[in-house]
């Protein structure tokens, strides 16, 4: 398992659940991505991306304008 | 036992591709959704930037619909080469720059290529015969289904039995007599199919998809190529042209002016990308010249500023005019502009 970041800042959505999606297709199941994003949509529609292939929402917080989503590559969804 | 057949949808997030792949679900086909992002997208982004639209529920249509239906959604970024379909149309535009047959062959073909690379059969659109004046036309659907190459593989749930039947009609991997046969503009078979189906929950009825069908944004791409003397744009251009208020008072320089907190908020990731300007002792926007410009051009862009502040009424105001490799950090303090003297010719 290791840890990977993706800079989605500034990115409107869809583009953040399509960067993350990209960048999980190359990792490894267990591993963890932590995405940074400045639109709130990403809130919504990272999570909803997550449960539709099979990965997890381990946390999501706020930091400053930042919001910071910490997903979990799953077993089959890439 | 027969093979498990499986269909790529591509779904909007409106309710006709809902129905079109909850329809060739019910027949007991794997469907996995596909959604295009080509940079023109209406979904969401107005609301995400400005701060009146932040209190209404944001979603992403085709995620929510995708969850609705238990299917996965594949949501693929076309938009560096959707740009040849926008400057290139083969068929032509629409009532505005809205290539809207050029891109649904486009965006056909590259189910096709997603199909044929994913091992799936067929590929499924919502679109009715005449439901749109120049994509979904009985003229133009077969145009579509040949020129993007999929040809019999491209299923019409929703208008099937008006049209020959495909490839999963005759091999009976769908049965047509489950299929539809709906046409024209209203909306009501398919607000009746959805209250059949038990969807009691979707996006407003097909339309206004893509900034493309706008006029007033349409007129802001043209004013774009004409003041640059050539047809092209990148992903950042077209996302500007969404924000913000735009007037060109000189031919060769335009101003993207905030109208409120969270556009100056996006406008702000674009200060290394241009010069860019702000009231100071008064709440003002943030404002980012597009264009070569003199001394001159900036004292002007600055009483522009200056006059869509709240210090529009004073006497004198100063604005900070930065450029993007922060040497230039001028304050020059200037009368804001009266409003008569901002033509309605300057606005984009």
């Amino acid at each position: 398992m290791s840890r990977h970041q993706l800079d989605a800042r500034n990115l409107l959505c869809p583009l953040p659940v399509i960067r993350t999606q990209d960048r999980v297709a190359t990792l490894a199941p267990g591993d963890v991505l932590e995405v940074l994003c400045t639109d709130p949509g990403a809130l919504n529609d990272i999570p909803a991306w997550c449960r539709l292939n099979g990965h997890r929402v381990l946390e999501t917080r706020r930091e400053g304008r930042d919001i910071v989503l910490l997903v979990e590559v799953g077993e089959e969804g890439r | 036992m027969s093979k498990q057949r499986k269909a790529v949808a591509l779904v909007s997030g409106g309710l006709d591709s809902m129905l079109a792949a909850k329809v060739v679900q019910e027949q007991g086909i794997r469907v996995e959704g596909i959604n295009f992002f080509t940079g023109f997208c209406v979904e969401g982004h107005t609301h995400a930037i400005r701060e009146k639209d932040r209190s209404r529920p944001k979603r992403n249509n085709a995620l929510w619909v995708a969850e609705q239906l238990g299917m996965k959604l594949h949501i693929i970024d076309i938009s560096a080469d959707y740009k040849d379909v926008v400057l290139n149309p083969k068929h032509g535009y629409g009532a505005n720059l809205n290539p809207c047959l050029d891109c649904k062959i486009f965006m056909v073909h590259r189910a096709l290529e997603w199909m044929e690379a994913n091992g799936f059969d067929f590929i499924v659109t919502g679109e009715v015969v005449g439901q749109r004046p120049k994509s979904q036309r009985a003229d133009t659907m077969p145009v579509v289904a040949r020129e993007s190459g999929a040809e019999d593989r491209l299923l019409r749930p929703l208008c099937a039995k008006n049209l020959p039947p495909t490839l999963p009609e005759r091999e009976g991997w769908v049965e047509r007599e489950r299929l539809y046969d709906f046409s024209g503009r209203s909306r009501k078979p398919q607000m009746a199919l959805a209250a059949a189906l038990g969807l009691k929950e979707y996006a407003q009825p097909a339309g206004g998809c893509c900034f493309l069908t706008d006029e007033h944004y349409s007129a802001k791409l043209a004013d774009l190529w004409r003041a640059r003397g050539e047809r092209d744009y990148d992903l950042d251009d077209i996302m500007l042209l969404k924000v913000g208020r735009h007037l060109r008072p000189r031919p060769h320089f335009k101003l993207i002016i905030g109208r409120e907190e969270g556009e100056n908020n996006f406008l702000e990731g674009y200060r290394r990308r241009f010069i860019h300007l702000r009231t100071l002792g008064h709440t003002g926007p943030l404002v980012l010249v597009d264009g070569k410009v003199d001394r001159d051009d900036l004292e002007l862009a600055a009483r522009i500023a200056a006059r869509y502040g709240q210090g529009r009424d004073a006497a004198a105001v100063e604005v900070q005019v930065e450029d993007p490799e922060g040497v230039l950090g001028a304050v020059l303090t200037v009368a804001p502009l009266p409003p008569h003297e901002v033509p309605e010719s300057w606005h984009v």
